[in-house]
């Protein structure tokens, strides 16, 4: 349980980050709060030769709301996010925080961080493809942004090239008329969810997001959102067995929880 | 930019209960290494090294952290709390402390270090929480031995013992 070793690179600015990643490509991995990473390397599933840790570069601090979205910079820390009062601008992010890991992780893992990892049965990138967020990546030679549907492509893996580092996350910020819901269901409160929905009701339709099921969250419209509709869903989302629940636990958990959380957030759009 | 080489060792300064301490380290050195080995503070324990156990937890830069997932060349330039920082004197325990002694909330010990580090800093920023939201911020720790339930008693009583403090000191 020691990692492998690398070379560690303490980034002073944006531009330092972006000459190493352009330098080192694959090799090189970017550390924030290194609540996942580290983990990682210690178990050594990730051997990177260089970490860059961009925890001190000032320009991927900071919280702002801007054109309907709250943007979070690649530095903030979940805790930051989670104290922050214009958070109640984006109800169904301030619902989801607490579920994340424990205080003790929270005080130092970041937002960015957890979308990077795309852990499939991760909190945020959930939120993300539920509410149809923006990642912003970027690069020595420029920046883009991509809509998190987008973004998610497989288990644990990305759009991003190894040359990007995501700068930042928008969340988009609640519409007049939505309604939220979340539930998950893990072993122990903190641990990576074995299912977790997350629902927004308008005032004609239901979006149901699923994560802990298929290789990334998956999104769903639904104009009627019957018992039956949704357990083709869940019947469509290639669920697997392994070593913390059978697939039909956990379609029956989509069922469940897809009735429970539509419901619920209709109920909070009244 | 610094860039920290893989096969040197680099020096790590930071301030560790109020005080300044060095050491070397490799960039791949776990900070809970780098107190037990390289600075021999062995308070802060070592359980499962990948952030769920809660036995290493300590506070950094004023919030309980898991010294497990930081790595040491992280920590350079930081202000650090353990859990030998917790006792005001030799011979005295803190008012925590003292509640966990009177309560048996400790057998083995050793996820002690950990959780007292998350409820000293729990108890300076709720100074009087509920058994539930106790419940919720523990459970970033495990305990084989107690079931929890003499912890809980004894962090419930150290908060009334530190708000009666506080109140008799103002």
């Amino acid at each position: 349980m020691k990692p492998a070793p690398f070379d560690y690179v303490r980034a002073g600015s944006l531009a330092e980050a972006h000459d190493v990643l352009a330098a080192e490509g694959s090799d090189a991995a970017i550390l924030a709060g290194g609540q996942s990473l580290v983990p990682l390397l210690s178990m050594r599933m990730a051997r990177p030769k260089v970490l860059i840790d961009i925890i001190h570069v000032g320009e991927l601090g900071g919280l702002r709301v801007e054109d309907d979205a709250i943007h979070v910079g690649a530095c903030v820390r979940q805790a930051e996010l989670l104290a922050w009062p214009d958070l109640a601008k984006q109800p169904l992010l301030a619902q989801v925080l607490p579920w994340i890991g424990h205080w003790q992780t929270r005080a130092r893992g970041t937002v960015c961080g957890s979308v990077a990892l795309a852990d499939p049965s991760a909190e945020l990138p959930l939120v993300l493809v539920a509410l149809g967020g923006e990642i912003v990546l970027s690069s020595k030679i420029g920046r883009r942004s991509l809509p998190a549907n987008d973004f998610f492509t497989g288990l644990m893996s990305t759009a991003r090239r190894d040359d990007e580092l995501i700068e930042a996350v928008a969340f988009p910020c609640r519409r007049p008329e939505e309604g939220f819901a979340f539930r998950e269901f893990a072993r122990r409160h903190g641990d990576f969810a074995i299912v977790a929905c997350a629902a927004i009701a308008t005032k004609d339709s239901a979006r149901l997001a699923v994560g802990g099921v298929a290789d990334r969250p998956v999104l769903r419209e639904f104009a009627d959102a019957s018992d039956d509709a949704l357990a083709a869903f869940a019947e469509e989302l290639a669920a697997r067995d392994d070593l913390h629940a059978t697939a039909e636990f956990r379609r029956n958990l989509v069922r469940r929880f897809g009735r429970i959380t539509i419901d619920e957030a209709r109920k909070c759009r009244a | 930019m610094p860039r920290l080489s893989v096969d040197a060792r680099h020096t790590v300064r930071l301030t560790i209960n109020g005080r300044a301490h060095q050491g070397e380290a490799e960039p791949r050195m776990l900070l809970t290494d780098f107190l037990r080995h390289k600075l021999g503070l062995t308070g802060t324990h070592v359980g499962c090294e990948h952030g769920v156990c809660g036995a290493c937890t300590i506070q950094i830069d004023g919030a309980p952290a898991r010294a497990c997932l930081t790595l040491a060349v992280q920590a350079d330039g930081a202000s650090i709390r353990t859990v030998e920082g917790l006792a005001p004197e030799p011979g005295r325990l803190s008012v925590l402390q003292e509640a966990f002694r009177r309560h048996h909330a400790l057998q083995c010990g050793f996820c002690t270090a950990g959780i007292l580090m998350s409820l000293d800093w729990y108890l300076q920023h709720k100074p009087d929480p509920s058994e539930a939201e106790l419940r919720e911020f523990l459970s970033g720790h495990i305990c084989r031995c107690t079931g929890y339930v003499p912890i809980i008693a004894a962090a419930l009583d150290a908060a009334q013992g530190l708000r009666e403090t506080k109140r008799s000191e103002t």
